[in-house]
């Protein structure tokens, strides 16, 4: 017994190891949402660059799409931007953006300088829409189906490897079986 | 100027009489009690160790409207609890909910105090009954007598 003892501290060291491991491997940030597998939440918002004209999300039911919330001010999305735009192009599903808490003359100036890769943009001034898609963090991005069902979030910027490995066979998939 | 007044609401809290600088309080100070009651309970999912009644988080002032709304409109806490809870999951509750996936949580505790006081107990007995006296063998009763006696006749 006396023989093992020394070997308790060094057991302890293991399982504390083996937890801060996997405790970093974890992402706090990273809530896993309640929205998946639920409708996506009702709106009709004006659109960025006409207030005139509204958006909702009922617009696109019968169609794979992508709703990403984003805003001037926030710097995540700046670097989101390419990818956003590669994946716009590369025409796999339209790409619509929610404006998130942000001055319209602001969000329009962004566009034009970075390159707008949404078909359009609804303008959620106070945030409101983004509290019933539990937005917390921009940029995130949906990816609704034929239904209107939400059927992925990420939450922060997306990554062309998110793109190649989650969103792509995503895509893939929900416009295969309908 | 904004935030200094945020930083004010929490004030407002206990001198109502300061209640209306702060634009976002409700003028009710009952209301507003209840609404800061309820935010106490809420994480703030912007700044994750604050609760939304703490945080100045954008989020958490809206989200601090939107109880304040909702109480205003008769809703019951537990109906805007789920509503938060719809929104951004069971993750938003400083009080988790009892189900399968918190069981861990909400028994692990219990699970370390019970072995840690087996474990004590065990300790505690093997100590008693190591100092409890071990009557001699006869071969050992023998080797003592001799001890005993040898050094007188060395002497």
């Amino acid at each position: 017994m006396s023989r093992a003892r020394f070997l308790i501290p060094l057991a302890i060291f293991a399982v504390m190891v083996v937890f801060l491991g996997v405790g970093l491997t974890l992402d706090p940030r990273e809530v896993p949402s309640p929205l998946i597998n639920k409708p996506a939440p009702p709106f009709e918002l004006q659109q960025l660059h006409n207030p005139a004209r509204t958006f909702s999300q009922k617009d696109m039911l019968g169609k794979v799409w992508m709703l990403n919330v984003w805003a001037s001010w926030c710097v995540a999305c700046r670097e989101e931007h390419h990818t956003i735009l590669e994946f716009a192009r590369s025409g796999a599903v339209p790409v619509f953006g929610l404006n998130y808490k942000d001055e319209r003359a602001d969000g329009i100036a962004w566009l034009e300088r970075l390159g707008n890769p949404y078909q359009l943009s609804a303008y959620d001034r106070d945030g409101r829409i983004g509290i019933d898609y539990g937005v917390y963090g921009v940029p995130e991005t949906y990816i609704i189906d034929k239904a209107g069902v939400i059927r992925y979030k990420r939450i922060g910027a997306v990554t062309p490897e998110i793109v190649r490995d989650k969103i792509l066979p995503l895509v893939k998939e929900l416009n295969g079986n309908a | 100027m904004r935030k200094l007044l945020v930083v004010l609401l929490g004030l407002v809290l206990a001198v109502p009489v300061l209640a209306k600088e702060a634009a976002p309080a409700a003028d009710d100070p009952v209301l507003e009690k209840r609404a800061m009651a309820l935010a106490e309970e809420l994480r703030c999912l912007v700044c994750q160790n604050q609760s939304i009644a703490d945080s100045h988080a954008e989020l958490a002032i809206d989200l601090k409207n939107q109880i304040r709304e909702k109480m205003k409109a008769g809703m019951g806490e537990k109906q805007i609890v789920d509503y938060m809870v719809a929104r951004y999951g069971d993750f938003v509750l400083y009080r988790p909910p009892v189900k399968a996936t918190t069981l861990p949580l909400w028994l692990g505790p219990f699970v370390v105090l019970v072995a840690a006081l087996a474990g004590l107990f065990y300790y505690l007995r093997r100590r008693r009954t190591a100092a409890v006296e071990q009557p001699l063998s006869e071969a050992e009763q023998a080797r003592m007598q001799a001890l005993l006696t040898s050094p007188e006749e060395g002497q």
